[in-house]
């Protein structure tokens, strides 16, 4: 399938001029594509796998800067004018980014925003182009295209904007698409429809595809040739299927064994029971108010019963939307709820918020963004032991320094980071700090809310690994929110898949992904299928 | 859409209801009357001209009064003019601000535009420095400081404008009071403009437009543009409705006949009724720019619905 070379990337650099001098975020790389091949660019997070395209096609951000070449068909797209750019960049090299949700314009109908590079690169008429973004939403097969091209971006769901970023991206039938992280903001079911719709759309029209991933199964699935990057440079080329049979270098061994492995027993039966919730129903109001009606009840969790019992994993599946989060919250007391809520032999159902505080320190939670939730004016010496200054109010300074150097040295983190602050720190680090800071409470129920989703593979394993042994040390409960199959597959018991605030299927972790029994559920396992024969055969 | 702007408007009444409630009663605390000051006024006339303006009545009777008089589109007599209704003061004056205003806020949104996007588009290079030092010239210098320089500078010495007056609403009259007017507001839209602009630059769907090889004319005009003006539309409601309901200072400084000098010679002098006439203009314009502004929102983001 593979054809002459028409983009090669030779010598590429990229800096970034920042408050902290210059950041060099590419460091001379060469790759190339050939015609009709698949090629994937692997990379954690921050190995400038994206600023490499982004350099190719000139949209790095205005304090950024490339050198090197970068040949399409002869020309140089770097030393290029703006106009005759524009003639390649959507003509014969287009791309679809990331954020499906943020990545249209939210003030122009999908039809007009389909039909402005056409119109620009073809010079078609408004009904030629009309009819061409009608043939481009029916090739990406969206229902009811018609109605689709009056629609504006945010009346369509993550999925579907991102089959229009795709019709956009083929409108002029272009060489090379760049595909930067295509199926990572969308859910694992549609990440599955969006990357068959890319094969396909590839043996229809025979372009390129450039896949800049994070993801493994993708590689694997898809690629004919892998470029592995790492701080900014390539460390491992070649053919995909002989790079995942013998990999050279350790970075790519690293990655490849990255996956989470092992499995949890479940506890004794004899285990006490610690938090127990009985139909429990989470109801929002949306919208209403004076003069403007009542407000629609849109049911969040719908009479969801869960028993969580001493040294117990209770993982909880679902997709965006499916009420895993609230279903979360609600058991914590923190979202007005009906039903019954049982902690140890307290009944929380009615408690306010005076009677929830002191149980507070036994109930903790770990969100999801290690970003966003830790306070960026805080040392993590005042993040952690915050809880403390609430629920031991009698320690002195010195005491609770020490539990501090105590919970940062069991989330294995040096003590002397307590007196730095949270964005000095890695996506992985601040998840630790974050851990600590539940864990200084000597906590027994920890409801993890996707704990691991926004961290690169390899440390995801390392978090997964730390959660593990604090397990184990402090008999503690977990409930772990997560989307992630293999993540959840690594870490729990017993597994409750919801969909739209309902539990679809519950068993223990082996019987689900085993047998599953319910139609949705293997949706979601043969969706993430390739995932787990992956980390099988690895 | 109607059913919206219909239910706005009656949810106005309950509003003004309350403005109208407290500020008569307010400016009721206030120790004085409306005859306290007049020198020499012996105790008979004073209490003849209180008998006259129903002002010894109890406070409750003279409140419905004003009520029913309102409600019937009468504001009542100006206390301290008396050869004049506060509605009479209104039809001369308001004509007036509202012009000056007008003019000030469409040069202020014109110009201010202007230069964010200017500076926008040449961030932290000298086109931008150049804005953000106006810009803060433009928000610090005092209107009290600006009005004397331009009388000064165009007025006597190059003689190229009146000092002040009205002069019967002669078009080089109205220049001084306008710009006087329209500079602070420029520096502000421009601020605001440069800084909604950049972040707009920034989006996501701003990179997929260059992906896409759009022109810059596209990219910025088309596609940065419309979602960066949202910001200026929020400033430019109140805003508007300060403006046009006048300023004491640029009226005072050029001797412009218009209401802005009402509202405090009124409550400096106790003149209740006039207060409330301008407690009440200055409500309605604040109500209908606001309502202007959120129906103005959904005309230029399709993500706001009204239902």
């Amino acid at each position: 399938m593979a054809g002459e070379t028409i983009l090669s990337v030779k010598d590429l650099r990229v800096r970034f001029r920042t408050l902290d001098g210059v950041v060099e975020a590419v460091k001379g790389i060469n790759l190339h594509v050939d015609a009709g091949e698949t090629v994937a660019v692997v990379g954690e997070s921050g190995s400038g796998k994206s600023q490499t395209m982004m350099a190719a096609m000139s949209l790095l951000a205005s304090n950024g800067e490339a050198s090197g070449v970068v040949d399409y068909r002869g020309k140089n797209l770097l030393t290029l004018g703006k106009s005759e750019l524009n003639k390649v960049r959507g003509r014969k090299i287009s791309m679809i980014f990331q954020e499906p949700m943020t990545s249209l314009d939210p003030l122009y109908t999908i039809g007009n925003q389909l039909m402005e590079p056409i119109r620009k690169h073809r010079g078609l008429s408004g009904a030629e182009a009309r009819a061409e973004a009608l043939r481009l939403l029916e090739l990406v097969k969206i229902p009811d295209p018609e109605r689709r091209l009056k629609s504006y971006p945010h009346e369509m769901s993550g999925g579907q904007r991102q089959r229009v970023m795709i019709a956009m991206a083929l409108a002029n039938d272009p060489d090379i698409l760049i595909a930067d992280e295509p199926t990572t903001a969308l859910d694992v079911t549609i990440q599955a429809q969006i990357l068959m719709l890319l094969a396909e759309l590839q043996r229809k029209l025979g372009m390129a595809i450039v896949f800049i991933t994070h993801d493994l199964g993708i590689v694997r699935r898809f690629a004919d040739r892998v470029y592995v990057m790492r701080y900014g440079e390539v460390v491992e080329e070649g053919k995909a299927d002989e790079l995942f049979a013998s990999p050279q270098h350790d970075y790519t061994k690293m990655l490849l064994a990255a996956e989470p492995t092992g499995r949890k027993a479940a506890p004794a039966d004899t285990a006490p029971i610690l938090l127990e919730g009985r139909n429990v129903e989470v109801e929002f109001r949306i919208g209403g108010g004076f003069l403007a009606g009542p407000p629609m009840l849109l049911r969040a969790v719908d009479r969801i019963s869960v028993t969580l019992k001493q040294c117990q994993t209770i993982g909880i599946v679902g997709e965006s939307g499916s009420g895993k989060s609230t279903l979360g919250r609600a058991l914590l007391r923190l979202l007005p709820s009906q039903g019954m809520i049982r902690f140890g032999d307290k009944d929380l159902s009615k408690a306010d918020r005076a009677e929830m505080r002191p149980l507070r320190r036994e109930l903790q939670l770990v969100f999801q963004d290690p970003f966003g939730s830790l306070s960026p004016r805080m040392t993590v010496g005042q993040i952690i032991t915050e809880g403390l200054l609430v629920h031991e109010p009698s320690l002195s300074t010195k005491e609770r320094d020490k539990r501090a150097v105590e919970a940062l040295l069991e989330v294995g983190l040096s003590p002397e980071t307590r007196n730095r602050y949270p964005h000095e720190f890695s996506g992985g680090q601040r998840q630790r700090i974050a851990i600590a800071r539940a864990m200084i409470l000597k906590p027994k129920v920890v409801v993890l809310d996707e704990p691991t989703s926004a961290l690169d593979r390899s440390v995801q394993k390392q978090i997964v690994e730390l959660l593990r042994k604090l397990q184990a040390d402090h008999d503690l409960s977990y409930l772990f929110i997560s989307h992630d199959l293999a993540v959840v597959r690594a870490m729990s018991d017993y597994i409750i898949v919801m969909k739209q605030g309902k539990i679809v299927e519950e068993g223990p972790t082996e019987e689900i992904f085993g047998a599953p029994r319910e139609a949705y559920t293997k949706t979601l396992m043969a969706a993430a299928i390739d995932e787990t024969k992956f980390r099988q055969s690895a | 859409m109607f059913l919206y702007v219909f239910r706005r408007l009656l949810t106005a009444i309950p509003t003004m209801f309350v403005i109208v409630t407290l500020a008569f009663f307010l400016i009721r605390v206030a120790p004085g009357g409306p005859f306290n000051q007049e020198r020499g006024l012996s105790p008979e006339i004073k209490a003849n001209l209180e008998a006259q303006f129903g002002l010894n009545d109890p406070i409750w009777l003279q409140y419905f009064n004003y009520l029913k008089n309102l409600l019937h589109g009468n504001f009542g007599p100006s206390y301290n003019l008396p050869d004049f209704t506060v509605t009479e003061l209104f039809a001369n004056g308001l004509p007036i601000s509202v012009q000056l205003g007008l003019s000030a806020l469409a040069l202020a949104l014109a110009v201010g535009t202007v230069l964010g996007i200017v500076a926008a588009l040449n961030q932290n290079k000298l086109g931008d420095y150049s804005v953000i030092a106006l810009a803060t010239a433009g928000s610090t210098i005092p209107t009290f400081v600006i009005a004397p320089v331009i009388q000064l500078l165009f007025g006597l010495t190059w003689k190229l404008l009146p000092i002040g007056g009205w002069g019967d609403g002669a078009w080089i009259n109205k220049i001084g009071p306008i710009l006087t007017l329209s500079l602070p507001q420029i520096a502000i839209v421009a601020r605001l403009m440069r800084g909604s602009m950049i972040e707009s630059l920034r989006s996501n769907h701003i990179r997929t437009a260059r992906a896409l090889g759009l022109s810059d004319w596209s990219v910025v005009v088309k596609h940065a543009l419309r979602g960066a003006v949202l910001p200026i539309v929020s400033y430019a409601g109140p805003a508007a409705a300060a403006l046009l309901t006048g300023s004491i200072i640029v009226e005072t400084i050029f001797a412009i006949p218009g209401i802005g000098r009402y509202f405090v010679d009124a409550a400096l002098n106790r003149d209740y009724t006039l207060v409330m006439g301008t407690v009440v203009v200055i409500a309605i314009f604040t109500i209908a720019f606001n309502l202007i502004v959120d129906i103005l929102y959904a005309f230029f983001d399709p993500r706001v619905r009204y239902d």
